[in-house]
């Protein structure tokens, strides 16, 4: 039962990491409809950011963690203005090209710059464990999940409840008729960038005592990443946590009951069952065919 | 400019439209017979290579070009082919019968990958058909009875009508080249039947192409399978010019690769497939030309610049360095799929019909020709 739990646990972590990265999909997909194949490597950029801040130049590591949020939401507008909008507007399967080629690129680039060696970022969650009868919880894994449940909340709130999000909200259903209606849709998908950018950089620098830090992690973690957001239905920012806290359960329970190897295939076997049943996921809108 | 005259259906379908396209490909292909003589035995491997790429992307052209389902699984489906021949030849199952089943296990895959395609539209599809490649993966790395695990498989030459065929001879060339020109010629055949066209109409708009009484859900399942099956064809060869085939060699890069493939050709012509193959196959080459050649001739064009020999020596080291940089080559590739996606979205193929028409039409003609068309009203979450 104890061993029950502590997977359980470890699960509800690493799926929180998960959630965090497929959280930044969502945005952007939920904003202008382009999925950011790129976001992991988004993510493990953030991670190399927060590295040289706080590990190499030696800074505080929340201000560390601050620099590197707002030097990658500028990346993430950067990234943007470059690549995705001169092809908003094209169909989907560019667009996914596009973010991949990024991605490519991202992960080489930062490959060449830090080197392929992993990398670890100390933060004050680094050592001890909180001990709750025989029940032992890593501070750092306790972190990723305060974070992702505050993170989640003040996007579900910025989505629902100010002006803002509500133009984001509209330019996804419709970009010219947001246009027409007075939003400016440019910004908009700008800004939605730089904040799915800056998710992905607390998922990075959180996840950084976990996994370390190395110029793959994005491209792992951000595959396991899909299966999260598809889970919870792409378009929903509670969905993309839940999903992400089901992948990440499931895999933890795989890697310790089942056989070796059914760990990373799980997820994958998971995400097939539930496109094969409810494509539109667990909180997807159904929406029906037009012509 | 020639005026094609036509009248009658038959001449609107013909695989050659008139006898420059024979005269055109007839010498290409004899120019491709007489290579092995002339090429050097490094790009004679090479163009082997540029003949499985291009089979592959001649499949998954019929899947993502002309069916419009994007997918980015097909290295599980040469992976299939490839380690079908392997098992099978380790029972002195001749070729001709480990190719055919290859090709058919991998076709009843496909068919079977398919199926819950159907439910399935762009990046759900895109998803679930990586997932299926992961499984794939996984499968062949952990069933070692048959695929020997992460340990691989050994695929010895290839026996032919009581010959054995090296892997590196002209013959196994012209096999690949033979298998390449038919399936391009099956396909061509394809999409000028019934099912072609169907597979047409499925891509430009699913709701129209089933209003007009196609069984959309049949229609696709066999582009599936078809696909699936070139690929198998293209793995076995893969497999034998390999020699040796593990797991990890099937992974995700692979079908991305692919997917380069039919983007950086053109997403809409067989040409394409097979431009795209060339170019990919022959960025390797290229890259290991720069990497040697470049730092002298950058270093040369300092020192006649007025450089100091001991400054172009510093210019030399120092583009030697990033030239062998580790995942330069990465990098390459994510900078190519961009600006293909954002400034050729035609693929080279498209820059040779707008070449070709701009010299056709010579004074008149305009770019707005082959420009793409923006739509903003869109949210295919409703489509």
């Amino acid at each position: 039962m104890l061993d029950f739990v502590q997977q359980l646990v470890s699960g509800i972590a690493l799926g929180c990491v998960y959630g965090l990265i497929a959280l930044g999909f969502v945005l952007v997909y939920k904003a202008t409809e382009v999925v950011n194949f790129a976001q992991g490597d988004l993510m493990m950029l953030g991670g190399f950011f927060a590295f040289t801040f706080i590990g190499m130049l030696g800074l505080n590591y929340w201000v560390g963690f601050a620099g590197a949020v707002i030097c990658m939401a500028l990346f993430g507008m950067l990234a943007e203005r470059v690549v995705v909008r001169p092809i908003l507007g094209y169909p989907q399967f560019s667009i996914i090209m596009a973010t991949i080629g990024l991605g490519y690129f991202l992960r080489s680039v930062a490959g060449m710059i830090w080197g392929t060696d992993d990398f670890k970022i100390e933060t004050p969650f680094s050592q001890g464990v909180l001990r709750i009868g025989s029940l032992v919880l890593a501070y750092d894994k306790l972190s990723v999940i305060a974070a992702t449940i505050i993170l989640c909340a003040l996007l579900y709130l910025f989505f629902n409840r100010t002006t803002l999000g509500t133009a984001m909200r509209a330019s996804s259903e419709n970009m010219l008729a947001a246009y027409y209606m007075g939003i400016p849709v440019k910004r908009v998908v700008s800004i939605v960038w730089a904040i799915s950018a800056a998710v992905a950089t607390c998922a990075g620098v959180l996840l950084a005592p976990i996994t370390f830090i190395h110029s793959n992690v994005g491209l792992v973690l951000g595959l396991k990443a899909f299966p999260a957001a598809v889970l919870g239905g792409f378009g929903s920012i509670p969905g993309a946590v839940v999903g992400g806290v089901l992948i990440g359960v499931i895999e933890s329970m795989a890697g310790f009951y089942l056989p070796q190897g059914w760990k990373d295939v799980a997820p994958y076997i998971v995400l097939l069952a539930v496109l094969l049943l409810k494509p539109e996921g667990l909180f997807g809108l159904h929406v029906r065919k037009k012509v | 400019m020639r005026f094609l005259f036509k009248t009658d259906y038959e001449d609107d379908i013909r695989l050659f439209p008139h006898s420059g396209y024979v005269y055109s490909y007839g010498l290409l292909l004899a120019v491709l017979v007489i290579a092995p003589y002339v090429l050097s035995s490094y790009l004679m491997s090479q163009l082997v290579f540029v003949c499985i790429y291009a089979t592959v992307g001649v499949g998954l052209m019929i899947l993502t070009g002309f069916t419009g389902q994007a997918s980015l699984g097909h290295a599980a489906f040469l992976a299939i082919g490839a380690y079908t021949a392997a098992y099978l030849q380790q029972f002195n199952v001749p070729f001709p019968v480990y190719f055919l089943a290859a090709g058919l296990l991998t076709g009843v895959v496909g068919a079977l990958v398919g199926f819950p395609a159907l439910r399935l539209q762009g990046i759900y599809l895109v998803i679930a058909t990586i997932s299926f490649a992961f499984i794939v993966e996984e499968i062949m790395a952990r069933w070692e009875s048959v695929t020997n695990g992460n340990e691989g498989m050994r695929v010895k030459a290839m026996q032919l009508l009581g010959a054995t065929v090296s892997r590196d001879g002209p013959t196994f060339y012209y096999l690949c080249l033979a298998v390449l020109v038919l399936t391009i010629v099956g396909t061509l055949n394809l999409l000028r039947s019934p099912t072609g066209r169907a597979f047409v109409a499925i891509r430009d708009s699913e709701t129209a192409a089933r209003s007009m009484g196609i069984n959309v859900a049949l229609y696709k399942v066999k582009s599936f399978a078809i696909s699936a099956a070139i690929t198998g064809f293209a793995g076995v060869l893969f497999a034998h010019k390999l020699s040796f085939i593990s797991p990890e060699m099937f992974t995700l890069q692979l079908s991305i690769e692919f997917i380069i493939v039919i983007l950086i050709g053109g997403t809409f012509s067989l040409h394409g497939a097979v431009l795209g193959a060339i170019f990919l196959v022959m960025i390797d080459p290229f890259l290991t030309y720069l990497k040697d050649d470049m730092p002298g001739v950058i270093a040369g064009v300092a020192a006649t610049l007025g450089a100091g020999a001991e400054r172009a020596g510093h210019i030399q080291d120092a583009v030697a360095a990033f030239a062998s940089a580790n995942g330069l080559k990465g990098a390459i590739y994510g900078v190519i799929i961009v600006v293909f996606v954002l400034f050729e979205p035609l693929g080279l193929y498209g820059r040779w019909l707008k070449i070709k028409l701009f010299f056709q039409l010579f004074p008149l003609y305009k770019r707005a020709t082959f420009k793409r068309q923006k739509i903003y009203v869109k949210s295919e979450r409703n489509r």
